[in-house]
């Protein structure tokens, strides 16, 4: 064990008392040199000038219950949090009927806790995507009704957040097959599913959400056979994924480059043929390589579902806006955004925060094969 | 011969065939949905076709550089929409950059607080949705801020209020048109400057500072045309009025709105870029180059920035990209840029697919130059192997 660590406790230093510990980090975080100190003094008096402000608006001063003429009194003095009291239900779930909000929330929940259950590398396993399915399938009949004693809810009332998380999690679940056949067709010997493949993606990375959102609401029904009518959730949802899809196939082609030419003739080698090394060998490794940036596009589809609220789609976004319509609120709009905003806050950290995690972990397993998942 | 050419049998002859039935599969589908839209168009009494770009458009836009009048046509429309988009996605990109660069800097500061703020801000602005963003700043400029009668005087006569901002701007007299005449000349001239001291210096080893010669050269014939234009300097001011401001440079709150939105966001992420391009610079060069006798700015210019460039410009370039499609949200707050110009004109004439095919050429054109040109970069500042 020759490593520089051991060399330190050998020599039996004895670590300097706290007191002076706190004092040298201090000086050698704050005040290392004129300009740091200056950079000190300025953005800490200003933070020591605004912070109890921030917390006196936010907090200590704010109005808690949803009672407008308190609100009114505070004069914006502070926080008037009795607008998120007031229209929590309306900013949470849209237009979806007031007496049934119980659905989308206990729909929502059941999928939240299935991502957490998923989160885990050791949930990763063939029943897991049969979880999932059914757990969408329950998605769908607490949402939309019609069946078990549950009365019909049309998915043009669907809002909120219940819309926001359905939109992500469908958008980059159907992405991710459609992906995986545009990744491998990018990479295909054949000239004319290369640059099909090469095309669609680049035309589709060229141009803004917005775009697609717009032929997806505009020109999709001119597309369909006479008869035939997809509902706008539907038509959006199917914009999203054919946007993300590109977004997908360009990930998931990073996994694929990333693994040795070894492995490839390592299978031919074995005899597989050229079907079976993809999807025995390359793809499986592939993806389990991709997991961290899968994660990172989960987080920027839920970022973007957002975008649908120009199409007329009231998500967690549109709703919020629904609930600023009211005239006697409106006023009170900052505190709206900023519920909305910590709540997107959270949600995005968190996922941030979690591909960190995997990365370092899928790291491991990657640099120890013996410690690869079966 | 001919059975060989498609066989199953061998490996060439199944790849013809296999393409044969892509083709196929793509020629059905888009078959399909032609016929389908064909009738769908008919059905709806929509004549397609571009034809409509010459028609008089009716609709009015808010503000623009392009002159544009009501009556004018929906090619112009869209030019005026085309030029809004570049205005604000022009503006965005100088202002996220500078943000990006001070954050990204700041993010490697030796000093806690100041690299505490900087994490702060990055992890806020990339984790909440951009058209979030611009709602709030929309709502705060055009609540929060006093009436056009009460505006806030930011600086002498320069007045922002619910109304937007109001700034002073010079009166364009014969000078300036003279100025701007000269200043190719200027910057040929200094250019042509540089050009010989890198010459001498790589020739004979002689550095020779040039950086403020060749600045003076540059501005001096445009500052001798605006002398001979008779030196003009009178300033439109803007004027409180009983209620509104009135003169001067007009920015809308919507401009202003999307204009803050996209830099602050964009900036967070192009602190990022700068932050992983510095710090890819191993230290030891910035040891070798003091050791060498360098000053710290020689070590910033010489050493370290032109190999951080390498790393910062290719994502910087697609950050630049996905501001100009960003912008396209525009839409979301009334702004009248591209894609809100072609909303409106959907919502009137009901021809979507021409109006979207336009839209996505635009973008695509974008993109393509875009690409381009960092193509040309990278293989200018690729490293050279042996």
């Amino acid at each position: 064990m020759g490593a520089p660590g051991g060399e330190r406790s050998s020599r039996g230093e004895r670590p300097p008392p706290a007191r002076a510990a706190l004092l040298s980090g201090l000086r050698r975080h704050l005040f290392a040199s004129p300009s740091s100190a200056l950079a000190t003094l300025l953005v800490g008096g200003g933070l020591l000038a605004l912070l109890p402000r921030a917390v006196h608006w936010l907090f200590t001063g704010a109005v808690y219950r949803a009672d407008y003429d308190a609100c009114r009194a505070l004069a914006y003095s502070a926080a008037c949090w009795g607008f998120v009291a007031e229209k929590h239900r309306l900013i949470l779930f849209g237009r979806y009927p007031y007496a049934e909000q119980w659905r989308p929330l206990v729909a929502t929940l059941l999928v939240l806790l299935t991502l957490f259950v998923s989160a885990h590398p050791r949930a990763w396993r063939r029943g897991l995507l049969l979880l999932w399915a059914l757990v969408l399938i329950a998605f769908l009949l607490f949402m939309g009704g019609g069946a078990a004693g549950l009365s019909r809810v049309e998915p043009a009332e669907w809002g909120g957040f219940p819309l926001t998380v359905i939109l992500t999690v469908v958008g980059v679940a159907a992405s991710i097959p459609l992906g995986i056949v545009l990744a491998l067709g990018r990479r295909s010997r054949l000239p004319l599913a290369r640059g099909a493949c090469t095309l669609y993606i680049e035309l589709v990375r060229g141009v803004p959400l917005i775009t697609v959102l717009f032929v997806a609401s505009f020109v999709f029904p001119l597309l369909m056979p006479g008869g035939l009518k997809l509902d706008v959730l539907t038509r959006i949802t199917l914009g999203i994924t054919l946007f993300q899809a590109a977004y997908m196939a360009e990930v998931i082609r990073g996994g694929l480059q990333a693994l040795p030419r070894g492995q490839f003739e390592a299978a031919a080698a074995l005899g597989l043929s050229s079907w079976q090394t993809q999807a025995k060998v390359i793809l499986p490794q592939a993806l389990v390589l991709v997991i961290p940036s899968l994660v990172n596009s989960l987080l920027s589809t839920f970022m973007d579902t957002s975008l649908v609220t120009v199409v007329s789609l009231y998500d967690l976004t549109g709703s919020l806006r629904l609930a600023l319509g009211d005239p006697r609120w409106r006023n009170f709009f900052l505190e709206g955004y900023l519920f909305v905003g910590a709540l997107y806050f959270v949600c995005c950290l968190a996922m941030s925060r979690y591909s960190q995690w995997l990365e370092r972990r899928l790291g491991r397993w990657i640099r120890r094969p013996e410690a690869r998942p079966a | 011969m001919r059975l060989t050419f498609l066989s199953l049998r061998t490996r060439s002859g199944r790849e013809r065939l296999y393409q044969l039935a892509l083709l196929g599969l793509i020629l059905l589908a888009s078959a399909f949905l032609w016929h389908n839209t064909r009738e769908n168009l008919a059905a709806r009494q929509i004549h397609s076709g571009f034809g409509f770009l010459k028609q008089p458009a009716g609709f009015d836009i808010g503000e623009g550089l392009v002159p544009y009048e009501p009556q004018d046509s929906y090619l112009w429309a869209f030019a005026a929409g085309i030029a809004n988009t570049v205005r604000v996605a022009l503006a965005g990109i100088v202002a996220a950059t500078l943000l990006g660069l001070l954050v990204g800097i700041g993010r490697l500061s030796h000093n806690l607080l100041v690299r505490a703020l900087a994490t702060a801000y990055v992890e806020v602005l990339r984790n909440v949705p951009l058209i979030l963003q611009l709602f709030a700043w929309y709502m705060a400029t055009t609540e929060l801020l006093p009436e056009p009668a009460h505006p806030l005087e930011l600086w002498p006569h320069a007045y922002l209020s619910k109304g937007g901002l109001q700034l002073p701007v010079p009166v364009f007299a014969r000078g300036f048109a003279l100025a701007l005449y000269l200043l190719p000349l200027g910057l040929v001239a200094a250019c042509l400057l540089v050009r010989r001291a890198r010459r001498r210096r790589e020739a004979t080893g002689r550095a020779q500072r040039v950086l403020l010669p060749a600045l003076l050269l540059a501005v001096a014939p445009s500052a001798l045309g605006w002398l001979l234009g008779g030196a003009p300097h009178a300033l439109d001011l803007p004027e409180v009025t009983a209620f509104n401001v009135t003169g001067g440079l007009g920015i809308t709150p919507e401009f202003l709105a999307l204009f803050i939105g996209l830099s602050t966001f964009t900036g967070a992420y192009i602190a990022e870029i700068v932050r992983s391009g510095l710090l890819a610079i191993p230290h030891g060069q910035t040891e070798a180059a003091l050791a060498l006798g360098l000053s710290r700015a020689e070590v910033l210019r010489l050493v370290v920035l032109p190999q951080a460039l390498r790393v910062i410009v290719p994502p910087l370039t697609s950050q630049y990209l996905n501001l100009t499609k960003n912008s396209s949200l525009a839409v979301a707050i009334g702004y009248p840029d591209l894609v809100a110009i072609a909303n409106t004109a959907i919502n009137q004439n009901g021809q979507a697919l021409e109006c979207i095919l336009l839209i996505m050429a635009v973008y695509l054109t974008v993109n393509l130059l875009t690409a381009a040109a960092m193509g040309a970069y990278n293989r200018r500042v690729a490293l050279v192997e042996r």
